[in-house]
């Protein structure tokens, strides 16, 4: 199975972080569902990080630069949500030549701004609505997309800071004006091709 | 049956075996199949990879708003059921030019409703609008379909139709020499040269006339150390030395001009140089053309000529010495080339005037590698031509409104007269962003 090895590598990324010596057989897996939640920990940090201190330190607290959905014509720093998509799109771009790394992951809300980024399969459905009834607690499922089988898990996406809230609500295209810091927003979607 | 098998494994022109004609697009590589066929007729990616060898870098600016990334996401595994946006060719089709519009489309024209049927929903002002018309109105291109957005079109809705400030940006390249990590720094020293310091070998300087030695002294050339060397000596293949050629080529103008060759050989000037074949004429042409050019090759020098790299020549007269159509018949009539003259006699301001090369091949920002972006003119004719509002941001936009722009560029008669007189079609797309503006400004106002 594909998986294994995926994971095999990030356990050897984490065990050099470690300094540890530790060499893996070629059996070793780790469970699809812990997966799925180390990738999205690295994510969510990423996020908030990019989020607390970039935009909003930059942005508010110094008031040097501003934030923009239009970065390139405003020549402005990209949204934390733009951010975590391009990412997204180069781990689409870099796992292609890398045939034993298989999985994905995007932005979605309830609530979207841009009405593609809105839930489309049952799963995502599903998985929205119960990490936002559910603080707290995440959404993990399968599902099978274009004849292949996923096992997919959905994570909260929580406005963390200020901006997060005001952007969202005052956008001309927004179908919800009354977030409140500490609101689920929306949430973080990851697949990963399981067999069958 | 000879003849056949000779052709296919001999012959350079392989023409004889092709499925159907070509698209205005391709058809001066026809002869070499291998240019999008390069290792399989069948291989889907095969074909891919070649076309994304040559508009790769176009699709992507200023903005891919569908990019591949999108869709090979699972999630949108249905869509691609659809409309399979992974490959080029679910759209382009080649050796069909029956089927293909002149953005070389031939899907259906309504195919933006795969994704994209609820629409009116999300933008209530596109309520009963014709999927057919996404594109055909001026306003969406599925590649850049960011670069007419709505609050660009609200930031730019009151403009005049001339500005204020109505010049072209200046280009660099001098500026930015030692910035550029594939100038020959090492060899050439940016440093001015003399008549004393030419390098030419005597046999070759015996032969040279005063007045080439004094074009090239009157040239950038000369006063950032480019040498006789620099141009006329190649490197020989397989590192076995260097010799001189009398008539040097793109080649040599590539060891320092690489964005500007490269560009160059994506459009339909160059881009039979750059698979190999001998150079276009425009004879090759689908456009009409003059007779007597018909049989000239265009290189680097057929517009810039050697030595005088005189660039207002080769920003008019180079092009009216070959094409012959309407709108390059009527340029001289225009206001455009008023403007033009003011400039050159000195009346306006450097940038003012509007040469066939301001619109056609205009200075724009180029990320020439990771860490530099300089404003270099676009030497693929093609990249803003076709859909023609690539041209707004390009190029008309350093002087007229934007209102004015997307109209004029809509007005096919105006554009057959050159520009000459005001635009009598109007595009709403200002007006609807204007009133989704005003509603929006309403709806903050209200709570």
């Amino acid at each position: 199975m594909k998986l294994s090895t995926l994971v095999i590598n990030i356990g050897a990324a984490v065990s050099m972080s470690a300094a540890s010596s530790t060499v893996y057989a070629a059996g070793d897996t780790v469970p699809v569902k812990a997966m799925a939640d180390a990738l999205h920990l690295v994510m969510d940090s990423d996020r908030t990080i990019y989020t607390r201190k970039i935009v909003n330190r930059l942005v508010k607290k110094e008031k040097v630069i501003k934030a923009s959905e239009h970065f390139d014509d405003d020549k402005a720093l990209v949204l934390p949500a733009q951010m975590f998509r391009f990412g997204s799109e180069l781990v689409q771009k870099r796992a292609k030549k890398l045939p034993d790394v298989n999985f994905s992951y995007s932005l979605q809300s309830l609530w979207p701004i841009n009405k593609q980024n809105a839930p489309k399969t049952k799963a995502e459905k599903d998985g929205l609505k119960f990490v936002a009834d559910n603080k707290g607690k995440n959404y993990y499922t399968e599902e099978t997309l274009g004849g292949t089988k996923y096992f997919t898990a959905v994570y909260a996406d929580t406005g963390v800071a200020p901006v997060c809230v005001s952007c969202h609500n005052k956008h001309k295209d927004t179908p919800k004006n009354d977030f409140k810091i500490g609101d689920v927003m929306g949430g973080v979607v990851i697949r990963i091709p399981i067999d069958g | 049956m000879a003849y056949l098998a000779y052709t296919l494994t001999m012959s350079n022109d392989k023409s004889i075996f092709m499925p159907g004609e070509l698209t205005s697009g391709h058809h001066q590589i026809g002869v070499a199949c291998t240019a999008c066929h390069s290792e399989s007729f069948t291989d889907k990616d095969v074909l891919q990879n070649a076309c994304i060898d040559c508009h790769g870098e176009q699709r992507k600016k200023p903005f891919d708003s569908h990019p591949r990334e999108k869709f090979t996401d699972p999630r949108n595994a249905d869509r691609l059921e659809n409309i399979n946006a992974l490959y080029c060719v679910t759209c382009h089709v080649e050796h069909k030019p029956e089927l293909a519009d002149k953005t070389g489309l031939t899907q259906a024209k309504d195919f933006c409703v795969h994704c994209h049927q609820d629409i009116a929903k999300d933008r209530p002002s596109h309520k009963g609008m014709e999927f057919e018309s996404c594109a055909s109105a001026g306003c969406h291109n599925y590649h850049h379909n960011r670069s007419l957005y709505t609050d660009f079109l609200v930031k730019h809705m009151d403009e005049e139709d001339i500005l204020k400030t109505a010049v072209v940006p200046e280009k660099e390249l001098a500026s930015v020499l030692e910035e550029i990590t594939t100038y020959p720094h090492d060899r050439y020293p940016v440093t001015p040269l003399t008549l004393k310091n030419i390098d030419a070998p005597a046999k070759v300087l015996f032969k040279t006339s005063e007045d080439i030695k004094q074009d090239w002294l009157s040239t950038s050339h000369a006063k950032i150390g480019a040498n006789c060397s620099s141009c006329h000596i190649t490197e020989i293949e397989n590192n076995e030395g260097s010799k001189w050629k009398n008539k040097p080529d793109h080649k040599s103008c590539i060891k320092c001009h690489d964005t500007e060759v490269n560009h160059f050989m994506q459009g339909k000037h160059g881009m039979r140089l750059k698979q190999g074949l001998t150079a276009m004429t425009p004879g090759d042409s689908r456009l009409p053309m003059k007779s007597d050019a018909k049989h000239k090759q265009i290189g680097c020098n057929s517009c810039h000529q050697a030595h005088q790299y005189e660039l207002n020549t080769a920003s008019i007269d180079s092009c009216l010495s070959c094409h012959n159509d309407q709108h390059s018949l009527a340029y001289k009539e225009s206001s455009h080339y008023a403007l033009w003259k003011k400039e050159q006699s000195g009346e306006l301001p450097k940038g003012s005037g509007v040469s066939c090369a301001t619109c056609h091949m205009p200075r724009i920002a180029v990320d020439v590698s990771d860490w530099l972006r300089r404003t270099v003119v676009q030497h693929n004719q093609n990249a803003n031509l076709v859909p023609n509002e690539k041209m707004i941001r390009s190029t008309c936009m350093s002087c007229h409104g934007l209102g004015f722009s997307i109209d004029a560029l809509a007005d096919k008669s105006l554009i057959i007269n050159n520009f000459n007189g005001a635009p009598k079609r109007h595009i709403e797309s200002i007006d609807m962003a204007r009133k989704d503006n005003e509603r929006h400004l309403k709806d903050i106002t209200d709570e």
